[in-house]
């Protein structure tokens, strides 16, 4: 069963490469910052201030990016139909899902981060906390993902539904990940954001599992 | 029973007991029963809409049962009407991923030669046509190694050619000791096979 569960993670992680999604959420984040930048003006100080802000809002934005493409193509293909003849828990597929969607999505977003806030800020200095707080958020951010693609997988114009899904229950991950590079109490926030991550994740499978098994019905 | 097919795969069996689906609130079908062992073949047949798919899909698991007994043994493959392989793929790779995940990968190049694909293998899947795709879901069918086959209308797109390697397929399958249940409007010539005719009556309580 476990060479199955690789073989779903392996495919998932192959077709992101092919269809850009690690690109395009990297390209959106930077395109975000340039907008702020313009937006603000150029007074470094309050660009300075905003940035860690923006940055992690523009994280939340490109999450919803990939959204379309998690479940809904392999639905419709048939593929989730396929492994459930096999006898593949739909648990199982989550779990996989999740775990391509994270080693895609995570990564871009940590690359991303570096010159965004060059960008804005012009000082790189919270890059290393910013970077590990990016790791952990993005786990629960792919979690969450995962949960809104297979509840929304079933209607047809499902963007809007989708932001208005994810948004709201990643405000624990944008508080916490922006409090995470304060230089006094950064540690704690830091810890609060791997508990919201850990949290997500640990129901994604499950909640999207159960989602997935009304997809057939 | 112990010729080398019988060890390679496992014996299948199915056995339906007063079966009844409903999907959407509405009910399709009720008091079906059915038992097919090792060779057997069964075809469904009923006006549309009576949820000839649907019985398809229950066994597979997909739809959760309404009413009665379902008893699987050994592994089943589902052909239906859509064709779960990557379009950008060869055909030979879309086709490939599906058999390492069912340890089929030995079985795979007979597979395409029995549905007459081998000349197709690098050919991108979203350039061939509805028969070759329909074949190329046979293929996947055939490769999977399982004993008991699910086909949902595998005529359908098919040429003369197309059906008479499907009819082989099918009496293949039966001679290792296969079990083919096929919903199916074409007159797929399957000896001896058993007659499963859905209706929809009151539900005995």
């Amino acid at each position: 069963m476990s060479n199955i569960w690789w073989a779903i993670v392996k495919r998932d992680l192959r077709l992101g490469w092919q269809q850009g999604t690690a690109v395009i959420p990297i390209a959106f984040v930077l395109l975000v910052a340039t907008l702020f930048a313009f937006a603000i003006g150029p007074d470094r100080l309050v660009l300075y201030r905003v940035a860690q802000g923006a940055i992690w809002t523009a994280t939340l934005l490109a999450a919803l990016l990939p959204i379309d493409r998690l479940i809904r193509p392999d639905h419709e293909a048939g593929f989730l139909a396929q492994y459930a003849v096999r006898g593949l828990a739909s648990e199982q597929v989550a779990l996989a899902k999740w775990l391509a969607h994270w080693l895609g999505f995570g990564p871009a977003m940590m690359v991303a981060a570096l010159p965004a806030l060059a960008l804005m800020s012009g000082r790189t200095d919270h890059i290393l906390s910013l970077t590990l707080a990016l790791l952990l958020a993005t786990a629960g951010l792919a979690a969450l993902s995962l949960m809104v693609a297979s509840l929304t997988a079933g209607f047809r114009a499902s963007a809007a539904l989708s932001g208005m899904l994810l948004l709201p229950l990643s405000i624990p991950l944008l508080i916490f990940g922006v409090g995470s590079t304060h230089p006094i109490d950064g540690m704690a926030a830091m810890k609060l954001l791997a508990a919201a991550s850990l949290f997500l994740t640990a129901i994604a499978p499950f909640a999207a599992g159960a989602a997935l098994r009304g997809l057939h019905r | 029973m112990t010729s080398p097919t019988a060890l390679t795969r496992p014996q299948a069996a199915l056995r339906l007991e007063d079966v009844a689906c409903r999907r959407g609130g509405r009910l399709l079908f009720t008091g079906l029963s059915l038992s097919l062992l090792p060779g057997d073949a069964a075809q469904i047949s009923g006006p549309n809409g009576i949820g000839k798919s649907s019985l398809l899909r229950l066994i597979a698991g997909l739809v959760p049962r309404f009413h009665g007994v379902i008893e699987i043994a050994g592994e089943m493959a589902l052909a239906d009407e859509s064709l779960a392989l990557d379009p950008l793929d060869p055909l030979e790779v879309a086709l490939d991923y599906w058999a390492a995940l069912d340890d089929g990968r030995h079985r795979l190049a007979a597979a395409m030669e029995m549905m007459g694909l081998s000349h197709l293998a690098p050919v991108p899947v979203r350039m061939l046509s509805t028969g070759q795709r329909k074949r190329a879901v046979l293929a996947r069918t055939i490769a999977s190694g399982a004993g008991l086959w699910l086909l949902d209308e595998p005529g359908n797109g098919l040429d003369r050619d197309g059906l008479e390697r499907l009819e082989h397929a099918i009496a293949v399958h039966r001679a290792s000791g296969g079990i083919v249940l096929i919903a199916s409007h074409f007159p797929i010539a399957l000896p001896d096979a058993k007659p499963v005719v859905l209706s929809c009556g009151t539900l005995a309580a």
